[in-house]
């Protein structure tokens, strides 16, 4: 946990001694992806997911502020050009209109970056589309850490500032499954949806551990089951729980992994059953801030309903996380699988 | 014109030396990382030379002189063209340009204010920095401190709201001391600009908005001189702004012909090439 930039007057500027390139340095990439975690890949499942929805249902239309590209909606603007509106580099805007549109009939996909949604366009969202209950559907790329780009890039506190908006609900998706099957569950969805997506070559994890995995919206869904620890996980960190729970069962240690892609409304009624099982110790586990995302959820839940296992939480801290290379901050940070197993192993 | 106190220590090299020299730095940087914006860096050399080699009052080893200009990079992902430039400079030594986007480097590949000597701000969530400026110049001015303010931004910044309550309040507080430099290459991430949020006709707008208005070849270097000179000497209560119209990749033609070029797709080998384009056309 070095070299952070948490603001510091005394340590602006500080002299950093990076390894120089072919000296086992590692740099960033702008646009991080997943692929390489050995599971097979879908490409642009958000993208194809839509398009296939919008053949059923003409209400669909999406926008766009200057980042289909990055949000894989070109996809759908080329299949549906003229139901396909490029509002600029404007997010607020495109929320707004996303909002009029809305009002006339039309089910609005509206994308971009996850930090331009939650931190620029929120009183927009709160206001034309929450209070409201519109069917609004915003989909953003680049959810907390995936992305080398530090703070102006990494949305790791958009679960925390959409949380506490009345009505809308958020969906935080594992892999390319969990996005494909999500999309029209939340077309369906009457009310307006914040989901996090990952894009570009999306990992297809879920079901390569439980074939009979399916995706509903509020649901949360026990993956494995194991007697001494039950990681509760959305997002990326289900896979990485998935192969922490392989790597610890090899070492002796059995973990159950409950998957909750949907953080709002969250399924409470699944994990009080899980947890409350006892004799286990409950970690969640989220690519977000520790300070209110899935895990201060759970932990509300839990002590709410009087169940109180030994629990921890896996997550980002509450700092402005530094640039770099995605393996080298997720370990930095405590989020890769090696660093979860580590974490877990030293709580039990 | 104002005070040199840099410039006047440096050698004499031209202008158009100093854009080529900032031009070779961008892509040395570029085949570090094997990719990076070095479309803009290329396209806005020109306008960066002139910042520091001509317009600029600063002191390269005294990144925070009270006395210097303020230059905001507005757009993070232009850190490789303004990295460059701090080099050039002096404010950073050259030897840090090896490690441009690794891992605890001081050159992240987006420009934050925490990391850099000479970057002013932490940019890159775009359509933030003008107001930023405008902060900067009603700061100076209440500290009577004759700096000026320039704010570096894109054209695609331009579809940000931010950015025209930025002008609006800029030209009601009368801030002769800000000067806002829009790069005008046509080109975001999803296309060309004008076809994203056509934001012409430009120089109306601005100056509709009460703004001193000159429109040039962004990398046509006499023409910059003469606009940033009429931008400081102007002696109008108004707010400037120089609208540079620049060739992405300029400088290096067979990356100025590639069809996608906010984020230019260079292979291996063509870092070299680039290198060798420039180095046959070495100006004095």
């Amino acid at each position: 946990m070095n070299a952070t930039h948490k603001y510091d007057p005394h340590r602006k500027w500080e002299a950093r001694t990076p390894p120089k390139p072919g000296e086992g340095g590692r740099t960033s990439a702008m646009i991080a992806s997943l692929a390489a975690e050995g599971y097979e890949t879908v490409s642009a499942p958000f993208g194809h997911a839509l398009v296939g929805e919008a053949k059923k249902n003409d209400r669909i239309v999406g926008l766009t502020a200057d980042l289909s590209k990055y949000t894989d909606l070109h996809i759908f603007a080329h299949a549906f050009p003229e139901r396909f509106y490029q509002m600029g580099m404007a997010e607020q805007v495109m929320i707004s209109a996303a909002a009029g549109m809305a009002r006339e009939g039309f089910i609005p996909f509206a994308t971009t970056y996850a930090v331009f949604a939650s931190r620029r366009a929120y009183d927009f969202i709160a206001m034309a589309i929450a209070e409201e209950y519109l069917p609004v559907k915003i989909v953003c790329a680049l959810p907390g850490l995936t992305t080398g780009y530090g703070p102006s890039h990494q949305a790791t506190e958009d679960l925390a500032i959409f949380r506490g908006l009345p009505n809308l609900t958020i969906v935080d998706p594992c892999d390319a499954i969990d996005v494909m099957e999500a999309v029209p569950a939340i077309t369906a969805h009457e009310g307006p949806v914040y989901m996090r997506l990952p894009r570009g070559k999306v990992p297809s994890v879920i079901r390569q551990h439980r074939p009979d995995y399916k995706f509903e919206l509020g649901k949360a869904k026990l993956l494995r089951d194991g007697k001494d620890v039950l990681v509760i996980a959305s997002g990326f960190m289900t896979m990485r729980a998935l192969d922490a729970a392989v790597e610890l069962e090899a070492q002796g240690i059995s973990a159950a992994v409950l998957h909750c892609p949907t953080i709002k409304p969250l399924d409470t009624e699944t994990i009080l059953a899980e947890a409350g099982k006892g004799g286990r110790l409950v970690v969640t586990a989220e690519n977000h801030t520790k300070v209110g995302g899935l895990g201060e959820a759970v932990a509300s839940t839990l002590l709410t309903h009087g169940v109180t296992p030994a629990f921890r939480m896996i997550g980002l801290p509450d700092q402005f996380l530094d640039a770099g290379a995605l393996p080298t901050l997720h370990d930095r940070y405590g989020i890769s699988t090696a660093a979860m197993i580590t974490q877990i192993r030293g709580w039990l | 014109m104002t005070i040199q106190a840099a410039t006047a220590t440096l050698s004499n090299m031209s202008l158009a030396r100093r854009a080529w020299e900032i031009r070779r730095k961008a892509i040395r940087m570029g085949e570090v990382q094997g990719q990076g914006y070095v479309g803009q860096a290329l396209g806005i050399a020109d306008v960066l030379s002139v910042s520091y080699f001509h317009a600029l009052a600063y002191r390269p080893d005294e990144p925070e002189w009270e006395g210097r200009d303020r230059f905001l990079l507005s757009i993070g992902h232009y850190a490789i063209a303004l990295y460059s430039a701090l080099i050039e400079a002096g404010i950073l030594p050259e030897q840090e340009l090896d490690t441009y986007g690794m891992d605890d480097s001081r050159l992240p590949m987006s420009g934050m204010a925490a990391y850099t000597p000479g970057m002013e701000i932490t940019g890159g969530s775009l359509g933030q920095g003008l107001g930023i400026g405008v902060g900067m110049a009603l700061g100076l001015k209440a500290k009577k401190n004759p700096a000026f303010v320039y704010n570096l931004m894109s054209d695609g910044e331009l579809g940000e709201g931010s950015t025209w309550e930025a002008a609006m309040s800029a030209a009601h507080h009368k801030l002769d001391n800000l000067v806002c430099i829009v790069d005008f290459n046509d080109q975001q991430a999803d296309g060309k600009s004008t076809d994203m949020l056509c934001s012409e006709p430009l120089g109306d707008k601005w100056a509709s908005f009460g703004w001193h208005v000159q429109r040039v070849d962004g990398n046509d270097i006499a023409a910059l001189v003469a606009a940033f000179d009429a931008a400081r000497d102007l002696k109008e209560a108004k707010p400037r702004v120089i609208i540079c119209d620049t060739i992405m990749c300029k400088g290096v033609p067979f990356l100025e012909q590639r069809e996608i070029t906010h984020f230019v797709r260079v292979e291996a080998d063509e870092w070299q090439k680039a290198l060798h384009v420039l180095d046959a056309n070495r100006p004095e």
